[in-house]
């Protein structure tokens, strides 16, 4: 997928050029504004992931989430999904060896979903695009999204 | 310059004093920090530039036309696509979310691109049905489409003008 964005973005880079340079110079010159305004906040993001996923370990995490069950490990899940940052090629292994370490499919499901939807770590970069009361209901329905979600995996696989 | 980055500093003196107190656990967080980064500066490039670009090149006109109220079902498939095609983490929607809005695309819309992005980019769901079985996969998909739209429907709608108006300018500021 990062391949082709790649080419889709070189292809549309030289049509780019061709049409007008100066106009894609300036397309550049927006690209590296809107990234350098985003950087500072993805520096210490990926910092705090660092120290997080350092002190939290596989084995602790599924400690958290695989022996617990019930509304209370859908819980625990949910706000472990929720506060943690995990790139989603980490994410799905571990979810993959929870579940064979004896996690329910409910929990799992409430981890995988808040993991993706709710952004505890990134919400003062998104309150910085969208104001608090956005980018704070957007999350706390992500959260309850996922708690349905979860109860319905639970119910049906 | 230094203000903007001064969160950043504080978290890396942290993270110095952990290399110095505790160097096995300073080294690993060091490590995971690291591979995190490289991934994250990989897929960013392409997407700002396609950023930039759309902003220099799609006219106002044009965004409103096919994004903005009343584009209807071709505004909704196209913010999911965007946010579906797209790679890296969430927080990589943020700037583009700010284009889209500057350039006149509805909220719900931005909302729907965002939930997309967040939950069903499609080399996650490939990697997704690898790992947890195309059950699990699949159902958690289509549960998927129906929460990104009616949390985009309810964001939408909770909001009131003066709010739009102050993400609209927050988007102006931003790019």
């Amino acid at each position: 997928m990062t391949l082709i964005l790649y080419s889709v973005a070189l292809v549309a880079l030289g049509i780019s050029f061709q049409r007008s340079r100066a106009n894609t110079k300036m397309a550049l010159k927006k690209a590296w504004k809107s990234f350098e305004n985003i950087l500072p906040q993805i520096l210490a993001i990926l910092l705090v992931i660092g120290m997080m996923l350092s002190i939290l370990t596989t084995e602790q995490i599924t400690m958290l989430l695989g022996g617990e069950s019930g509304w209370r490990g859908v819980m625990i899940a949910s706000v472990v999904g929720s506060i943690t940052l995990i790139p989603g090629f980490v994410a799905f292994p571990l979810a993959a060896a929870l579940v064979t370490a004896g996690a329910g499919y409910m929990q799992i499901a409430a981890f995988i979903s808040t993991l993706m939807m709710v952004g505890v770590i990134t919400l003062p970069v998104e309150i910085k695009y969208f104001g608090k009361k956005t980018a704070i209901l957007r999350n706390g329905l992500a959260f309850v999204f996922s708690l349905c979600v979860a109860l319905m995996m639970g119910v049906i696989l | 310059m230094i203000k903007k980055y001064s969160f950043f500093l504080l978290l890396a003196l942290v993270q110095i004093v952990v290399l110095i107190l505790r160097p096995e656990l300073g080294k690993e967080s060091l490590r995971i920090t690291w591979e995190n980064a490289l991934d994250m500066l990989s897929v960013m490039p392409p997407i700002f530039i396609l950023l930039g670009l759309l902003d220099v090149w799609v006219k106002k006109e044009t965004m409103i036309k096919y994004m903005g109220e009343g584009s209807g079902i071709i505004g909704i498939l196209l913010a999911f696509f965007i946010g579906s095609a797209a790679a890296g983490p969430l927080y990589g929607a943020f700037p583009v979310a700010a284009v889209l809005i500057k350039k006149g695309s509805k909220l719900s819309n931005v909302f729907i691109m965002l939930g997309a992005w967040s939950t069903t980019k499609i080399p996650l769901i490939l990697f997704e049905a690898t790992s947890m079985g195309f059950q699990f996969t699949a159902l958690r998909f289509v549960l998927n489409l129906f929460g990104i739209g009616i949390i985009a429907y309810f964001t939408e709608k909770a909001l009131s003008a003066a709010d739009k108006q102050k993400i609209a300018e927050l988007a102006e500021g931003r790019n």
